[in-house]
């Protein structure tokens, strides 16, 4: 684990450049494979620096401007440094009828960001997403990938009260 | 995977179904364990190893066979356990509940009756699968297959007769009889629209133009719908063949799946299916030693509904970002780079070899006069049943709700059931016995839509789930066209307002105004339809607007600034669960003595309602 701390900036852009170049490659270059590079990218990388964006639109020889059109429509994508783990509340019609939005609130509110942000210790980023299609556990939230159902604001309180004592015990024993 | 041996023929197909077949022997002790994401959720993963524990530590892992199968549709009583070849169903089983099954029902043949399913609405236990009420009156002709096939395994769809719709169109049909067939079964697209299958076929074949696409569209958006993820997860390959005598039909060699990137369990088995259907040459070069070519590649969404789209996911596919085009020039004649394009949605696609197997005349006695055959819908919200089910077109919404979904939980009354995600709207229950067909549902102000179908109690606010329809809009809305834009943003407004308790007398007006606007003039069907979920809860459940408005009360009890929380002092028993869950200390009072609220501090956060345990916390 361990997020890296904000390092040199020409150091930061040769690792990215290794990177883009391995993923671009496996596309073979193909610029209508731009959203499913940048998402390779982005699993990679946890986010999409401005750097890597830059690079991208070189090796694919198109502007700047259209990476960052993509890169700014397409929901899946952050421009920003994402949080050590991702919350993500679902936020269907399902989930939406039976509660999600208390349990976004309570998120919010105990976590001190909105959704879309990550807290300053880049602890948690906090986002919402359309509909999970896991419609019988409503309210539903995935942490890190893993599915959590049938929230409530009390739930998920405590879901964020255990994370928070795993990451002191974590830092504990290191 | 195994290496395996390339079909060169139709002969060699039929032959590896009859080895497969030969090789199941269906008296051998079998159990099957639904492994769909909402199955993992609730710990799927750990009930299997668990059983490959048991299994292996009995000395069973010969005789007993143990198979894992996408979603079975109950999902509300997830994980489900079969035991075969009895049939007996197990429901919500926990991973420590696996050693007493094995011991019980596999070594001894006897029932955990406290694992069998009971009937929300009886109250009966029951304990065969085929007994279950939910599957009564379902038809579940698309699902079938998915309660036996371990969707990783090509060869199980094999075994039951997968790919032999594909052999019959190429080996004895020609590419006009199968668009035919298509036509004359009645099959409309599954996508929302309804549009004649075999039809836009036709047109796709007639455009001139080379090369021509055949795309499935798998960017399920619409919140409250997952049917497509179950058939991707559940039987992959049943799309792909589809997709595969569409080609064959229409003259295609190249094709797409465009699946949303959230359904990550999808996209691995539906990668999984390409792969296997390649090694035994259904996909490729020659496909089954014919002259036929196509194959299919796989591309992730990045997460925007208005992708869902047929143009604005072939803009997506080109590496743009996805924003419609209108609709003057159609996508079957210049579509994904601009050549001509076939696009259908994943339900319509497993539709087809079924078509082809059993006959135009066998799907067309299934449904209505103008919906033919079965369609699945994903019946979620305040329903009991919650899961997929697959009913005939015609079926009541009565039906549905009530005899498969077996009602509202907690006694609560129903209120109104939304179909049509988004771009449908909320129909009230005197209109429950409503026939379900796209037909029916557009005259009543709503649509089918893709499937979803979401059951509302008298707890919910018609006029916040009109609010929460429209900032998912809004969000969604690419821009591109000032109408849908503007006309959204404005009608949330409105409605932000209205939910406040700021709401005007002439809103309502104002409002339908609003979706005048939208329908007339947007580019899209997203905003063309944009209005539905307003106007059919004005039309329906205008006494809830008129409530916010003049009276600044919100009967349903939902919206914040016009409610208050308080407690029961009859009904408080003090035992100051509340008061230690408030995240504003808001709550005092002794000790076994009747709490309050100070209204001072409470922000509405709910966290008291769903503590009590006494029903104390009243919302008014």
């Amino acid at each position: 684990m361990g997020q890296s701390e904000p390092a040199l900036e020409l150091e930061e852009l040769g690792m990215e450049m290794v990177t883009v170049e391995s993923v671009v490659g496996r596309h073979r270059r193909d610029p209508s494979a731009i959203i499913a590079i940048l998402q390779d990218l982005q699993e990679e990388m946890n986010y999409l620096p401005e750097g890597t964006l830059r690079y991208v639109a070189e090796r694919l020889d198109i502007p700047v401007s259209k990476v960052y059109s993509l890169a700014t429509f397409y929901r899946a994508f952050s421009l920003e440094p994402r949080g050590r783990h991702l919350i993500h509340v679902c936020t269907g019609t399902a989930c939406h009828v039976r509660g999600a939005v208390k349990v976004l609130d309570t998120l919010e509110r105990e976590l001190g960001i909105h959704a879309g942000e990550t807290d300053e210790q880049m602890e948690f980023t906090l986002e919402t997403v359309n509909c999970l299609g896991a419609c019988a556990l409503g309210p539903v939230l995935v942490v890190d990938g893993e599915y959590h159902g049938e929230m409530n604001p009390a739930k998920a309180s405590r879901l964020l009260k255990r994370m928070h004592r795993t990451r002191s015990d974590g830092e504990g024993e290191a | 995977m195994t290496p395996v041996e390339t079909l060169r023929s139709l002969e060699d197909l039929k032959r590896l179904q009859a080895t497969l077949a030969a090789a199941h022997d269906p008296s051998q002790p079998c159990i099957t364990v639904s492994n769909g994401t909402c199955c993992q959720a609730y710990g799927s993963k750990r009930v299997i190893s668990a059983f490959e524990t048991e299994l292996a530590g009995r000395d069973l892992a010969e005789q007993v066979k143990l198979k894992t199968t996408g979603c079975h549709g109950f999902c509300a009583i997830e994980p489900i356990v079969i035991v075969e070849p009895a049939g007996i169903l197990y429901q919500k089983v926990k991973d420590k509940d696996v050693s007493e099954i094995v011991e019980k029902t596999v070594q001894q043949g006897q029932i955990v009756e406290r694992l069998l399913h009971v009937d929300p609405a009886t109250g009966e236990r029951v304990t065969y699968e085929k007994d279950v009420p939910f599957y009564r009156k379902q038809q579940r002709i698309l699902f079938e297959q998915a309660r036996s096939i371990d969707p990783t395994r090509i060869e199980d769809y094999i075994e039951l007769g997968g790919y032999r719709s594909l052999g019959r169109a190429l080996f004895s049909m020609q590419p006009e009889e199968v668009i035919d067939t298509i036509k004359r079964s009645g099959l409309r697209g599954r996508g929302g629209a309804g549009f004649p299958t075999g039809r836009k076929w036709e047109s796709c074949r007639r455009a001139a133009g080379e090369p021509k696409y055949v795309i499935c569209n798998a960017d399920e958006g619409d919140p409250g719908a997952y049917m497509d993820r179950g058939l991707l997860e559940g039987n992959p390959h049943s799309i792909l063949e589809g997709m595969i005598i569409a080609a064959y039909g229409i003259g295609s060699h190249e094709g797409y799946v465009y699946i949303r990137h959230e359904y990550p369990l999808a996209v691995h088995h539906l990668s999984l299916a390409l792969e296997q259907a390649r090694a035994y040459g259904l996909l490729g070069q020659g496909i089954l030693g014919s002259g036929f070519d196509f194959d299919v590649a796989i591309r992730r969404g990045g997460g925007a509904f208005v992708c869902g789209e047929s143009s604005a996911l072939m803009r997506s596919l080109e590496g743009d970002v996805g924003e419609p085009q209108a609709k003057y020039v159609r996508s079957v004649e210049r579509g994904l780079w601009e050549k001509p394009s076939n696009l259908n949605n994943v339900e319509t696609w497993a539709n087809v070899p079924l078509i082809i197997d059993k006959g135009w005349e066998w799907y067309a006695n299934i449904g209505t006069a103008g919906s033919k055959g079965t369609k699945i819908f994903s019946l979620v919200g305040k329903v009991n049943n919650t899961g997929l089910v697959e009913v005939p077109m015609g079926i009541t919404l009565r039906e549905i709700i009530f005899d498969i979904g077996g009602g509202i939980p907690e006694g609560k009354k129903f209120k109104a059931v939304q179909t049509g995600g988004p771009s449908g709207g909320c129909i009230p229950e005197s209109l429950l016995d409503l026939p379900v067909d796209f037909d029916e549902l557009t005259k009543v102000g709503s649509m089918m839509g893709s499937g979803g179908m979401i059951v509302m109690d008298e707890c919910i606010c018609m006029v916040d789930v009109a609010r929460y329809f429209l900032n998912f809009l809004r969000e969604e809305s690419c821009g591109k066209c000032t109408p849908c834009r503007e006309g959204i943003a404005r009608s949330l407004e409105v409605l932000n307002r209205i939910c406040n308790g700021e709401g005007r007398p002439d809103d309502i007006t104002l409002l339908e105004e609003l979706g005048e606007l939208l329908k007339g003039f947007s580019l899209c069907a997203l905003g063309r339809t944009a209005a539905n979920p307003v106007l059919s809860t004005i039309r329906y459940f205008r006494d809830e607007y008129e409530a916010h408005i003049h009276d600044h009360r919100c009967p349903a009890g939902v919206c914040k600034a016009l409610i208050t929380y308080s407690i029961d002092p009859e009904k408080c028993t003090g035992c100051t669960a509340c008061a230690r869950q408030c995240p504003q200390k808001a709550i005092t009072g002794e000790k076994k003595a009747a709490h309050t609220i100070d209204q001072s501090l409470c922000i509405k956060c709910g966290v008291c309602l769903d503590t009590c345990k006494f029903d104390a916390v009243l919302v008014v």
